[in-house]
């Protein structure tokens, strides 16, 4: 005990009794004090995890149970102790969806919150925008949002657990063949997520034997699409693809009931929630649509892995906040597989926190099983979507 | 002994990153405000001396920015050059512009220029092709001032607040020359300005050009600082954020437009640790600042200081 | 084809309804104040939003829709003296800055009420479409054209027949001469962003079945309406919802025949032009300038 050794030797060299009691009083507070600082800074230091999402704003219902699942997990782990002793901390910035603010965001958790890594992103936009800081700052980032663009091709720094568009796309166009139906007319909005997955469905058109008749657009904010319906309606489509998010596609859904059109309708996995389904009401009736498990969560069977997971996400979620999302969900997604490398790193040395992300081998998520490798840095494949359709207000599997 | 303020200034600018190394909030924010700077300056020539007000200063600022976006990553264009061609075409659009839109007065010609922002948003969104569409349009080069890269925020600081001063500058020196007192005359009754031999369709041509010019120089720096360029950059609400950057701080004065454009920035950055509560204290804010200090912030400060001055010399 | 173009019409105008139903607001507190109230549209929420959460509390909807209204009136009321009112000597420009932060103050208090999902209303007398030869429309649409020509028809009566509506159109022409005959121009303000909350309120809540309603939808609604308003002439409520009705027109055959992406930008081009042939709307005042 070298401590104890230097105070008898300080002791020693003292002339008087009462003056030791004194100077040996004090030092024994200060020491007690410096023990007790530094014990706190080995044993309490926390892992920073930084994010940027889209709370609000047009995506806000991505970005808004991404955030609030992210808070409750964080809570929960650190009920539990933590990682490895260490608590976790998040740090959060809310874009608004406006990628120059993600750009400031990610600097400032950089920069000033000197994070340890980062996710976020919610949209594909904020997410691009980020990456070259992500780059350039060599720290892992774990996106959550769809954009095909984000992973292909490699960033050696940036990961993605939301599924693509691109899969998105392609889990439609296989039900399109089952049902033979080959004759398609798209209609998109004007945001990022609808117009990139405007552009997968044109470009794995041709692939599935596919054509597209009519290729109509609307503003996300619109009121009424009867008019592009109508377009839609003259031309000799066998089916409709809607690929969108937010109240527009409930809009089209209602809108194509007005209209008194019976082509089947699919949308995207963009209006896999409970939301849709209200607003839209009867008109939902037979929708289609590519889902991540999450909402038909029950209907797995039990033998599925993610089941369990699955629905214990679910009843946390539901506990606290109501109705489950799936995008809340990869949430949940990015930050276990951030745990997991952390813990598997033993520390949050970025290269080696990254290495371990890389190396996510059989991960089960709430969007599906992730096996991550350095040609593939989202890990997921087809199977982690089931194309759903919307039957009685509730959700059905139909493969 | 004009100048004095702008001097002041621009030591105070040369200090900060000094005295506050690789800080988020001069170096980052810095940025954002300086450019923001630019834009309220070359609005507040618009607005505050020739009082006209316009709802679409973001699509000069955008055009600025798709054009210098455009012609490097597309064409392959030197920097310096694109920048040139952007604010050739802006320049041109403006000028075009101008006279029928100039024409019109308060509330409709508010909407006209509303209206021209949004055409130009929607080109943004749509043009896929060229525009990159809402995701918008990455892997734009940073600039090379003569073999010295502007690769780091630092340097990007330096460039920006060097931008910022010089637009400063100009707009102090136009405000002082004879069209600046055209302009003041054409603010305070058209006719009488008429009356007096000004051309007033003239002066507001030319100034309605310097401010979009203004806007497009601040696009172009904005393309190459961040690296890429989309659409929500350029929306009707950054433009009307714009109008407010000018109002808060104080119509005509440059100072007061420039305090207005760094005051709003610094808030949005600050607020935004509240979360949920941003959008409540940033509307309430705006509201306390008008009503309280109707002549904006950089007056109503500044009278403030006198007030307490005087009472302390008492 | 022209089966389709009658549909495009029907949709034109039904959509054209609902700007023009919020533009009339826009055109009611012009005539009292000359400011154009940015927190027009977010009345135009409030009343969607407060309707839809008294009617998820047990409300019938009738109720729910009046109890809604006299809400947003009062919420209007205390922004005129609490916002408007202390500023009333302040540059119209200053004006218009507080009504944009009552805007985003507005939007700030409804998200942290009723969060940031979309919701909605359900449709006055069902959903069942109704057939006008080729063309459908829902029986929601009616009743925003017909609430929004009853409207017109009522806010005519009282600007040109009675004593209040002359003396509210008098304080727009010239404040300082209405004091002078005896005005009471606070109390005109206060009536005017009175009435033009509950038309807000009103339009928000007809319209919520259709467009659905969010803390955010009052911008864009506030934007058509105030673009129906200034196109129609400002302050000339007949113009408000001529205005409307154009532009949704508008939109619809431009997203018909040309372009469904374009379509906004094809309608704002379009009010351009106007503008440029007609500086003051179409049934502005052709005032002449003050020196």
């Amino acid at each position: 005990m070298p401590f104890v050794s230097y105070r008898e030797k300080n002791q020693d060299q003292n002339q008087t009794r009462g003056d030791t009691m004194k100077t040996g009083f004090w030092r024994n507070i200060l020491a007690a004090m410096l023990l007790g600082a530094g014990g706190l800074a080995n044993g309490a230091e926390p892992i920073k995890i930084g994010s940027f999402l889209t709370v609000t704003g047009p995506a806000s219902f991505l970005g808004d149970p991404e955030l609030k699942t992210l808070q409750m997990y964080v809570e929960a782990i650190n009920a539990k102790g933590g990682i490895n002793g260490h608590p976790l901390e998040l740090i959060h910035y809310d874009t608004g969806g406006k990628a120059q603010d993600a750009v400031s965001f990610v600097k400032r958790l950089i920069r000033n919150d000197k994070v340890d890594m980062i996710v976020g992103g919610t949209t594909s936009g904020d997410t691009l925008a980020a990456i070259p800081e992500v780059e350039k700052e060599s720290i892992p980032l774990i996106s959550l949002a769809g954009g095909i663009e984000i992973v292909e091709p490699v960033k050696k720094w940036v990961f993605k657990v939301a599924h693509t568009d691109r899969m998105a796309a392609a889990k439609i166009f296989e039900d399109l063949r089952k049902r033979n139906l080959i004759k398609v007319a798209l209609i998109t909005g004007d945001g990022g997520f609808d117009k990139s997955g405007h552009e997968q469905l044109l470009k794995l058109a041709p692939q599935y034997g596919i054509t597209i008749v009519a290729d109509e657009s609307y503003g996300n904010k619109d009121s009424d699409m009867t008019t592009q319906l109508t377009k839609i309606r003259g031309s000799d489509a066998q089916v409709i693809i809607n690929f969108g998010f937010g109240q527009a596609p409930a809009i089209v859904t209602k809108n194509l009931k007005q209209l008194g059109i019976t082509l089947p309708l699919y949308q995207s996995h963009g209006v896999a929630s409970k939301t849709f389904i209200d607003l839209a009401g009867d008109a939902a009736e037979g929708v289609r649509l590519p889902a991540a498990a999450l909402v038909v969560a029950e209907q797995l069977l039990d033998t599925d892995p993610q089941k369990p997971v699955l629905l214990a996400y679910k009843k946390l979620y539901e506990a606290k906040y109501g109705p489950v999302s799936t995008f809340g969900g990869h949430a949940y997604d990015g930050l276990y597989i951030a745990v997991g490398a952390i813990q598997r790193a033993g520390g949050t040395d970025k290269t080696k926190v990254r290495d371990e992300i890389e190396k996510t081998k059989g991960f089960i998520g709430t969007a599906g099983v992730f096996n991550m490798s350095p040609e593939d840095h989202m890990g997921l494949n087809l199977d982690a979507f089931k194309m759903v359709e919307i039957r009685n207000g509730g959700w059905k599997i139909v493969e | 002994m004009r100048l004095a303020g702008f001097y002041v200034f621009a030591v105070a600018i040369i200090l900060l990153p000094i005295l506050f190394q690789d800080n988020y909030f001069v170096t980052v924010v810095g940025i954002s405000a300086g450019l923001h700077v630019i834009l309220a300056v070359g609005l507040n020539l618009l607005m505050g001396y020739a009082g006209q007000i316009s709802l679409g200063h973001a699509a000069f600022f955008g055009m600025g920015a798709y054009a210098s976006g455009i012609l490097t990553t597309r064409y392959a264009w030197p920097a310096p050059l694109a920048m040139f061609a952007g604010l050739t075409v802006v320049g041109l659009i403006a000028w075009l512009l101008a006279r029928p839109i100039l024409r019109l007065h308060g509330h409709y010609l508010a909407m006209a220029t509303l209206g021209f922002g949004i055409v130009v948003h929607v080109i943004m969104v749509q043009a896929t092709h060229w525009t990159g569409g809402p995701d918008g349009l990455s892997g734009i080069p940073t600039l090379d001032l003569f073999g010295w890269p502007v690769d780091s925020d630092l340097r990007w600081y330096a460039v920006v607040a060097a931008a910022m001063l010089l637009a400063i500058w100009l707009s102090l020196n136009l405000i002082d020359s004879r069209i600046g007192r055209a302009l003041r005359a054409v603010h305070g009754s058209e006719f009488a300005a008429q009356m007096l031999g000004i051309d007033t369709g003239r002066t507001k041509t030319q100034v309605f050009v310097v401010s979009a010019l203004f806007a497009a120089f601040a696009g172009s720096l904005f393309a190459h600082q961040q690296g890429f360029v989309s659409p929500d950059s350029f929306s009707l609400m950054v433009s009307v954020e714009l109008v407010t950057m000018v109002v808060l701080g104080g119509m005509a004065s440059t100072f007061g437009a420039a305090c207005g454009a760094i005051a709003l920035t610094l808030l949005h950055a600050g607020l935004v640790v509240f979360e949920d509560y941003e959008m409540l204290i940033h509307g309430a804010l705006l509201m306390a600042v008008m009503i309280f200090m109707p002549q904006g912030l950089f007056v109503g400060l500044d009278q403030a200081v006198r007030r307490l001055l005087r009472r302390s010399g008492n | 084809m022209l089966d389709q173009l009658f549909q495009f019409l029907v949709t034109g105008i039904t959509v054209g309804s609902i700007y023009a139903l919020v533009g009339l607001g826009f055109a009611l507190i012009y005539n009292a104040s000359d400011v154009v109230n940015f927190a027009q549209g977010e009345f135009v929420m409030l009343g969607a939003m407060t309707a839809i959460a008294l009617l998820a509390a047990g409300l019938p909807l009738p109720l729910a829709a009046i109890v809604a209204t006299t809400i947003v009136v009062i919420v209007g009321l205390l922004l005129e003296r609490f916002a408007i009112e202390p500023a009333l000597g302040a540059s119209v420009v200053a004006t218009i800055i507080i009504t944009i932060g009552a805007a985003i103050f507005l939007r700030g208090i409804a998200m942290l009420l009723w969060g940031k999902d979309f919701r909605s209303l359900p449709p006055f007398s069902g959903d069942t479409p109704i057939r006008i030869g080729s063309a459908t429309l829902l029986p929601q649409s009616l009743w925003v054209l017909g609430v929004t020509v009853a409207l017109v028809v009522l806010v005519r009566l009282f600007f040109d027949r009675t004593l209040v509506g002359k003396a509210l159109l008098a304080c727009s022409f010239n404040r300082a001469a209405a004091k002078l005959v005896g005005i009471n121009v606070r109390v005109m303000l206060r009536l005017a962003y009175g009435l033009s909350a509950g038309f807000g309120a009103l339009a928000g809540i007809l319209v919520a079945p259709i467009t659905f309603s969010s803390y955010e939808a009052g911008v864009m609604l506030g934007l058509k309406g105030f673009s129906a308003a200034i196109v129609g002439g400002i302050g000339n409520p007949m113009g408000a919802v001529t205005g409307g009705l154009l532009l949704g027109v508008l939109e619809s055959l431009g997203a018909g025949f040309i372009s469904s992406g374009y379509k906004d930008a094809i309608a704002f081009l379009f009010v351009l032009m106007v503008l440029f042939f007609e500086p003051t709307g179409l049934f502005g005042h052709k005032t002449a300038e003050r020196v």
